[in-house]
């Protein structure tokens, strides 16, 4: 019988050790376990203060089974940097240089580091678990909160700022490979990083990442919430090759449907699941939905050009 | 002169790294094997890696000293095998 | 082969020491007056003269974040930076100490702002004093070269694995050129073999996994802390003995910890460091033909302090000169304040008068160093 991706992701050993820290139900911990199962054990993850930081455990025990250099908060992508540079110098190859943040650390104060990185082309992978908002510090607002969204610091909901397209910011720095995943599919995150992987240049993936605690909602609805995100697309999953200047843009099947907003589940199914958007007003659902219009925008935009 | 200068906060990966986390459970997931349709749902969402498949055909295990019991499982299990107790 | 001599700036002079070492990974960002250092290095690698990479990082942050990295990867590394880049980079440069990193940075010390100010003193360097690095100013060119390199050695050392730097003043040194020898790479291949991590190396192609510096409870972090003053402790018998191996091999000498010049049957004593303490050299000397029985120290490391080696030094001096180029603002002179409190732990019962010259690159001639001590003796 032929090897179908089931097998092989079962085969696929486990590096995401039982006995992490994580809250139960954690979307982070669950990308990760996926992520380390496609990348193997020639790894490095450099990792900036977030959750992740935390949930590894406590000295002198790790929970992940391959390279960790723990890192400062915006410094993750200039380390790995560093760190490719090194083994490349010193003639390794095929050593996974990964940096695994959080929407904190990649997308607000390691933003400019992430762009440097980017613009050299590092032989890197960096990829941003997006729980949005600054999870590990107890749910403060990043720049990839979404407008309304409670936050102990926008406690009558997000009205300053908008969702930064993170994803498509690194696509227009003409990297050779940008995707977006989501946690509810892990065979395409799994396909995705392992693409990735064997890419050489710059990678970057954005994962989806539902925080139970920070969008209080009870700890079993993670994939829910997850797949809702997808069902009303307001995540969209795509993946992006520059190849020679030319942008391969293709949509995930999971997100093909929604492309035709007249498939979209109502966003408002999204929200009432999630307690951070209890205090949702006429204006923040018309924002987010401008979010997502304009998202899709771009998407249509990219995947204009053949 | 000693090692003492060179104590560096250096960890080792260990199963169990935070103790035995199935601890923390208030509910308990159960998977009745006589509904199981081996479709491993259950297994690709535990965010701990605690249900347990040795090789495809084999039915899906929970290791209760790390499940956490946050019941994603028992959510996405299209056939509903799995159910959930309260610790007692 | 003989080695030749050329009349360089103090920031090629550090490139020199630099590319000497070998280096492998170089990151940095440009800020006057460091980045001749930078371009030069670029273009050695690019031309391949030297066999390096060199990380056009977006920021000083990011510069010391990339040879945190390398290193933790087992390469050699390097970087420079002066006053605001280093104060961007301070929390990096504190990041390499927890991570036991024995990278080399050139410091082009130049005055903080606002308002701009290009020239030199101390208080930029200095600002890092607490966190663990090993600090060398240099009062010369020459200096400067083998001061890089005797880093390296001093850095890797096993017993130290601690990052360190060398500072040199800006324009004053930076700019200015020198006869400088440039040692013979065989020579410094003897000195300074290939880095070889002998504590921890990232790289799973050689290592099993672990994880670098998650979070440790109180207790435990205390005893990783000790641990780093273990290794300073240790850092004054490691800079000995690689000063002493470099006069052996290259055979110039700048001292180890301080240099001491004319102290033998010293009354009086000039402490200084840098460039000021070659200008109080010349006052000594002139001072000595009016008849004054004066000596002068170098500190040339400020990180380990040489506490014992100024004690020693101290003998039956009655009165001693400080000079700095620095201000710590609510206290005063920063090396004078040391030298206070090694004197005060080491029951010698001798004055101490301090002046604060050359902030902000003013001139400090040897006639002002002159009049501060004839003026308080």
């Amino acid at each position: 019988m032929a090897k179908t991706i089931l097998d092989e992701v079962i085969e696929a050993r486990e590096y995401l050790l039982p006995g992490h820290t994580a809250c139960p139900g954690c979307g982070s911990a669950l990308a990760l376990r996926w992520v380390l199962k496609a990348l193997g054990k020639d790894t490095i993850l450099v990792i900036p203060a977030s959750c992740s930081s935390v949930y590894q455990g406590i000295y002198p025990s790790s929970a992940i089974n391959v390279f960790i250099f723990n890192v400062a908060f915006a410094s993750a992508a200039a380390v790995a940097s560093g760190i490719s540079q090194a083994l490349e110098a010193k003639g390794y190859k095929d050593v996974n240089v990964v940096v695994w943040g959080g929407d904190g650390g990649l997308v607000d104060i390691g933003f400019a580091t992430v762009s440097g990185a980017a613009e050299r082309n590092e032989n890197i992978l960096v990829i941003c678990y997006d729980n949005e908002a600054y999870m590990n510090t107890g749910i403060q607002r990043s720049g990839s909160t979404p407008p309304g969204a409670i936050t102990t610091t926008t406690p009558l909901g997000k009205i300053v700022g908008f969702k930064k397209p993170a994803p498509f910011i690194w696509l227009l720095h003409g990297v050779p490979y940008v995707a977006t995943a989501n946690v509810a599919y892990p065979l395409d995150l799994y396909q995705k990083v392992k693409k990735a992987s064997k890419i050489r240049g710059f990678k970057y993936i954005h994962i989806f990442s539902p925080c139970p605690p920070g969008w209080r909602f009870d700890d079993s609805k993670t994939i829910e919430v997850a797949k809702l995100a997808v069902e009303t697309g307001y995540w969209i999953l795509w993946e992006a090759e520059n190849i020679g200047g030319k942008i391969r843009f293709s949509l995930s099947p999971p997100s093909k449907p929604y492309i035709d907003p007249a498939k979209r589940k109502p966003i408002e199914e999204f929200l009432k699941l999630q307690k951070r958007f209890a205090r949702f007003t006429e204006e923040s659902i018309n924002k987010i939905k401008e979010f997502i219009d304009y998202q899709w925008f771009l998407v249509k935009k990219f995947l204009e050009e053949k | 002169m000693s090692e003492e200068h060179l104590l560096l906060p250096i960890s080792k990966p260990k199963i169990g790294a935070g103790g035995k986390t199935g601890t923390w459970r208030v509910f308990r997931p159960m998977i009745d094997e006589s509904q199981c349709t081996k479709c491993y749902q259950c297994w690709m969402y535990c965010p701990e890696g605690a249900i347990i498949v040795g090789k495809r055909g084999d039915y899906p295990k929970i290791n209760y000293d790390y499940c956490k019991g946050c019941l994603i499982c028992y959510e996405v299990c299209p056939v509903k095998a799995i159910s959930k107790i309260r610790e007692g | 082969m003989m080695p030749r001599i050329d009349v360089i700036t103090g920031n090629d002079a550090a490139a020199w020491g630099a590319r000497l070492s070998r280096v492998e990974v170089i990151a940095a960002y440009p800020i006057t007056p460091q980045t001749t250092i930078v371009e030069t290095l670029s273009k050695w690698v690019d031309t391949g003269e030297m066999k390096a990479k060199f990380i056009t990082v977006e920021s000083e942050h990011s510069a010391m974040a990339a040879i945190i990295g390398a290193s933790a990867a087992g390469a050699r590394a390097f970087t420079a930076t002066s006053s605001h880049g280093f104060f961007y980079m301070f929390e990096m440069i504190s990041w390499a100490v927890g991570a036991r990193v024995p990278v080399v940075m050139a410091v082009v010390d130049r005055a903080m702002a606002p308002p701009w100010n290009i020239w030199a003193d101390w208080n930029d360097a200095l600002a890092a004093r607490d966190l663990g690095w090993i600090m060398f100013f240099a009062s010369n060119n020459q200096e400067v070269l083998d001061t890089i390199i005797q880093a390296y050695k001093i850095a890797e050392d096993k017993n130290v694995l601690l990052p360190a730097m060398v500072c040199l003043e800006g324009f004053v040194l930076s700019h200015t050129t020198m006869p400088v020898t440039i040692h013979d790479q065989e020579k410094v291949d003897e000195y300074l073999p290939p880095y070889e991590p002998p504590h921890y190396v990232v790289n799973p192609k050689i290592a099993e996994p672990l994880t670098y510096g998650n979070i440790l409870f109180p207790w435990d972090y205390a005893k990783v802390r000790l641990a780093i003053q273990k290794s300073m402790d240790n850092a004054v018998a490691v800079i000995k003995k690689a000063s002493q191996e470099f006069k052996e091999i290259f055979g110039t000498w700048h001292g180890d910890l301080i240099k001491e010049y004319k102290t033998d049957n010293a009354e009086y004593l000039i402490i200084s460091m840098g460039t000021v303490a070659e200008e109080a050299e010349a006052v000594v000397d002139k001072l000595r033909e009016k008849g004054m029985k004066i000596g002068a120290i170098k500190v040339r490391a400020f990180r380990p302090f040489p506490k014992q080696d100024i004690v020693k030094a101290i003998k039956d001096v009655s009165k001693v000169f400080v000079v700095d180029r620095d201000i710590s603002f609510g206290y005063g002179g920063i090396l004078a304040g040391e030298v206070k409190a090694v004197f005060h732990d080491n029951n010698i019962d001798v004055p101490v008068k301090e002046a604060i010259l050359g902030i902000g690159g003013d001139e400090i001639l040897p006639e002002h160093i002159e009049k501060f001590v004839l003026e308080n003796r």
